[in-house]
């Protein structure tokens, strides 16, 4: 089931999935040979720790561009993003909000903005009061290990007043860093975000009851990153560390127990 | 041997016995009819595996219960806890003992000779009705201790929602019940059934206002569907026994019987001419006499515990203030004003009891028609919204 | 808790009302364990007497880390996982998924695994809205409905036996299309069953409808208003029992629901009374769609029911949402995609979960009886809440 996994579109730190219409290769997956399994990881860089990464995260190509991956066969070449900057709700937006577009693309017919964190906010207020995305409809977190900033909080909206039109934010949040919170703008994102903050460890500035909401609250980790290891981890030293101490819960000596990322 | 050791003593202990023994009897097949009743009401089966058709359900599930676990909660008020079924089970026996169920009955014995006694379990006490209805109200106190005692919050809040509805209910019962009171001019259950005879009519027909008072009070008291708010149990798990298992739960269970059979015997007593057949004084209705007293009271009384069951198919429960409103707000002035209708009624005597039935179920007969005849009723609709979306937020 | 209900206490500041002749409010643990929570949600209240101060809904009990799951299993393997969420609406997550897969992979699905598509829908819409009318009964006490509803169900639940072999955790969808055809008769009696199927809503809503104390317990409970219901996120008959003609099915079309007539029922009140004429209302509509269906699969016995697919399916990289109405409401799964065999990211927007958090907001002033009812409004599935 491993299959290699290829480059998760490799990064440009500040925007991500920068529109970049030139970059042909870079979202052509690499796919360095189906042979994968054994070989890809030797790639990968120091934070995978090694074994056979079933998650399919690891093995993220080398940050800078792609030039190596070698011969991008154009089988999934698919949809390609393309940059939507000129688009009304994106000047609009750039406008209202100065410096709060740092990108626009759009692809399989979504329209995706890049929003600075620090403008998110604004950015929120905005769209919401003057372009009528009342309603938000979703809200979450994407894991880009290797990347800089290493998570993106996507939000995605709905106006009804624009017939049905919608629109997706997404805003790149370093590792311990704060995203701000638009519960202020849709009550929505409450529990929406309690997730991201559960799931990814993404702490919300503002948010009024930021707890776990998933996970239990002595839960420790958070298991959408992908060094989460998929098969869980002891939860059982957190609640009763005399019966099961760190790295001794059930299943901690089983020799058949991988270590994942 | 002494008459009256045979009078005070071995009659009342046997009628006693067997009335106690009957009556847990009776509460337990109830319960397979209840299932098979309500079974029949929604189309599904029933219980039909243990013995013919299912007809010794009850008894495994009397085993059953018996064999179970008695689990007390550990912080609970143990006594209290262990007591309340029983301050439950109590009074719902004990008021047997002036429920009368056929007119008098000989019986020749061995040794003994002909005795003469009325089917009582224990005799026509001339305040019947009033120790009937203070006996019956004891029973809350079990229910409030039973929720109180086990400290849990779901059974408290049961326990108080019990207290609060049975002493509501209480009153318009009162009201009810002193409605064929003055129809009667006795308190003696007897007594009443005998009046109805003289008036040659069913309380039921000049009290038809206090019936319906009296039985939805009844239903009330006895903690059923559409009033069954102290055990609501999608909103408080089980209610005042919450914390209950094996057979003091069954003997919470045996009581709510037990009362239904009690409340239904007395609409039967107070309405229903008791034992006595329709029309007890039309002649060309004698062959009716062919069934005995004891049968024709048997026959009302399932008649009422079946509309008991067909509640409980039917109806959702009403909310507890609901609930709380019906009872201060309608059944109490309504049953307050039938009390004077009733009163002037029975001034005038027995023409006056049949005026006032007459005129009553012309009325009710003509409503009965009348919601019958009228249109139907649209259906619930909501508006539709056709093809474009039309409304914006 | 001090701020009672996360967020709505920032927004919506709760009226601090002095507790009736001054005693303690009383905190009482609704759930996780109890009859009326449709599971294991649990909400811990706080009370005053019976008088809901405050209401704070706690889920995660019934947390499977699905979609830790989904990055671990090939887009295939992935639509079983999808069944487990809303359970007893298996095919219109089957639906979000794939519709979600086949945006990015460009994939175009055959008219006539359209129409089986959409049918399947509209049955689980009808099994689904059956089953909450069922419990929803149940809740308030009418113990009856559960049964003639779940006769109706029993037949669905036969005819999804009959299609693909599993009553409840259907896997009945492919991505570009659909396992297999339709087996012989099907159609007829798919189609016989809805005929008859308006009649016995008659008979449901004889019962329930015009019954003094369903109404009595239900008309004025639990209202959120179209503005409210936006501001949360609430979709589905919750928000169309407010007034807003909304359904995915119309707004965002997919499949052949263009080509299909039918109309979307508004309440007006917004209340537990409006949600409950909504969904029966949606059940006629249900029934008029897959008649529709019925007929079109009727004339048109032949067909491709996959589209063209790659072997290996490895949509290009990027990100796409697609969503479906769903029973509970909008269910949308959000894909991020690397270019692997694997979805990189796979994100559900389910609608019970998003419905969820506005019930601090619609429970309080209302009685304990009352949070039974509005619990049941919402149509919530835990599996699908806590994923």
């Amino acid at each position: 089931m491993t299959d290699e996994t290829n480059d998760t579109k490799p990064p440009v730190p500040p925007e991500p999935q920068a529109p970049a219409p030139d970059a042909a290769a870079k979202p052509a997956p690499a796919r360095p040979a189906a042979a994968a399994e054994g070989a890809p990881a030797a790639p990968a860089p120091a934070g995978v720790t090694g074994a056979t990464g079933n998650t399919g995260a690891a093995a993220a190509a080398p940050k800078p561009a792609a030039p190596k991956p070698p011969a991008a066969p154009p089988k999934p070449a698919g949809p390609k993003p393309t940059d939507a900057s000129d688009k009304p709700l994106v000047k609009a937006l750039a406008e209202a909000v100065p410096g709060a577009v740092a990108a626009a693309s759009e692809f399989v017919g979504e329209l995706t903005i890049d929003v600075p964190p620090e403008k998110l906010v604004d950015a929120c207020r905005h769209l919401c009061a003057r372009e009528s995305f009342t309603y938000l409809v979703d809200l979450t977190a994407v894991d880009w290990k290797e990347r800089k900033p290493r998570f993106d909080v996507v939000l995605w909206l709905h106006s009804f007043a624009r017939g049905n039109e919608r629109v997706r934010l997404r805003v790149a949040v370093g590792e311990g860093e704060s995203c701000p919170s638009v519960t202020g703008v849709w009550p929505a994102a409450n529990w929406l975000e309690r997730e991201v903050f559960d799931l990814y460890g993404v702490p919300f500035g503002g948010h009024p009851d930021l707890r776990r909401i998933l996970t239990w609250d002595g839960f420790q980790g958070h298991p959408l990153r992908k060094d989460f290891p998929v098969e869980g981890i002891d939860t059982g030293a957190a609640i009763y560390p005399e019966a099961y101490p760190e790295g001794g819960g059930p299943g901690g000596k089983d020799p058949n127990r991988k270590v994942l990322s | 041997m002494s008459q009256s050791l045979l009078y005070n003593v071995l009659i009342p202990v046997t009628k006693a016995v067997v009335c106690f023994l009957v009556v847990a009897l009776v509460a337990g097949v109830l319960t397979l009819i209840e299932r098979r009743v309500l079974a029949a009401l929604q189309i599904r089966k029933g219980p039909n595996r243990v013995g013919w058709n299912g007809a010794l359900q009850w008894l495994a599930d009397v085993v059953k219960l018996i064999t179970k676990e008695d689990h007390v909660p550990s912080k609970a008020e143990k006594v209290v806890h262990l007591l309340a079924p029983l301050l439950v089970m109590a009074p719902a026996l004990t008021v047997f003992a002036v429920l009368p169920f056929g007119p008098d009955f000989s019986v020749t014995l061995p040794w003994i000779g002909k005795v003469t006694t009325p089917v009582h379990a224990a005799a026509d006490v001339n305040v019947a009705l009033l120790l009937l209805l203070a006996v019956s109200s004891i029973g809350v106190y079990g229910i409030i201790l039973g929720g109180w005692g086990s400290n849990s919050k779901y059974a408290l809040v049961g326990g108080l929602r019990s207290a609060a509805q049975l002493i509501s209910y209480e009153v318009p019962m009162g009201f009810a019940v002193v409605a064929a009171i003055l129809m009667a001019n006795s308190l003696s259950l007897v007594a009443i059934i005998e009046a109805q005879r003289k008036a040659g009519v069913w309380f039921v027909f000049p009290g038809l206002i206090a019936f319906f008072c009296y039985f939805v009070s009844g239903v009330a008291e006895t903690n059923r569907i559409p009033f069954d708010l102290p055990e609501a149990e999608s909103e408080l798990v089980a209610g005042f026994h919450t914390e209950y298992s094996g057979f003091r739960w069954a003997i919470f269970f045996l009581s709510e019987y037990a009362n239904m059979i009690v409340i239904s015997t007395v609409a039967t007593t107070l309405f229903f001419g008791g034992w006595l057949r329709p029309f007890p004084n039309v002649a060309w209705l004698g062959f009716l006499d062919v069934v005995p007293p004891m049968a024709w009271l048997l026959l009302k009384v399932c008649l009422f515990l079946f509309v008991y069951i067909w509640f409980r198919g039917t109806f959702p429960r009403y909310r507890f203030d609901q609930l709380m409103a019906l009872g201060w707000k309608a059944l109490l002035p309504i049953s307050l004003g039938n009390l004077v209708l009733v009163a002037f009624a029975a001034l005038w005597g027995a023409a006056g009891l049949r005026v006032l039935g007459a005129v009553l179920t012309v009325a009710f007969a003509g409503g009965l028609l009348w919601a019958r005849l009228r249109p139907a009723r649209p259906r619930g609709t909501t508006s539709m919204a056709g093809r474009p979306a039309e409304v914006r937020v | 808790m001090s701020e009672g209900t996360p967020g709505t206490a920032a927004l919506v500041p709760p009226p601090e009302e002095p507790t009736l002749l001054g005693l303690h409010e009383m905190e009482l643990n609704f759930g996780p364990q109890h009859p009326a929570t449709h599971g294991v949600l649990r909400v811990v209240l706080k009370v005053d007497g019976e008088r809901i101060v405050s209401a704070r809904p706690d889920v995660g009990y019934l947390h499977r880390g699905t979609e830790k799951l989904f990055e671990t299993e090939t887009y295939p393997m992935v639509i079983p996982h999808t069944d487990r969420m809303d359970y007893v609406a298996a095919a219109t997550n089957n639906h979000a998924y794939c519709l979600a897969v086949e945006k990015i992979l460009g994939v175009e699905v055959p008219k006539r695994a359209q129409y089986i598509r959409v049918l399947l829908d509209e049955m689980q819409r009808v099994s689904s809205h059956l089953l909450w009318l069922a419990t929803a009964a149940i809740d308030l006490g009418a113990i009856t409905p559960f049964f003639y509803t779940f006769r109706e169900r029993e037949v669905i639940l036969d005819l999804f036996e009959e299609y693909c072999g599993a009553r409840l955790t259907l896997n009945c969808m492919r991505i570009g299309g659909l396992p297999v055809d339709l087996t012989p008769g099907w159609v007829e009696r798919t189609q016989a069953f809805f005929e008859t199927l308006e009649a016995k809503i008659d008979e449901y809503e004889d019962l329930l409808t015009e019954n003094r104390i369903w109404k009595e317990r239900t008309v004025g409970i639990g209202v959120l208003a179209a503005d409210r219901c936006v501001a949360w996120g609430v979709t589905g008959p919750v928000l169309r029992a407010a007034g807003v003609a909304w359904d995915v099915r119309r707004a965002l079309p997919y499949e052949c629901y263009p080509e299909l007539e039918f109309d979307i029922p508004v309440g007006k009140n917004a209340d537990t009374y409006d949600r409950y004429l909504v969904r029966v209302a949606e059940l006629r509509q249900s029934r008029r769609i897959a008649l529709q269906c019925c007929d079109w699969l009727a004339k048109n016995p032949e067909g491709e029911i996959r589209g063209k697919v790659p072997r290996v399916i490895k949509p290009a990289a990027g990100m796409a949402y697609a969503s479906v109405e769903a029973p509970k409401g909008e269910l949308g799964f959000f894909l991020v995609s690397s270019g692997a065999n694997k979805p990189y990211r796979l994100h559900v927007r389910a609608p019970s979960f998003v419905n969820l958090q506005s019930l601090p907001e619609m429970i309080r002033g209302h009685l304990v009886s009352d949070l039974v009812a509005v619990i049941g409004t919402y149509d919530i599935v835990l599996g699908e809440v806590d994923r």
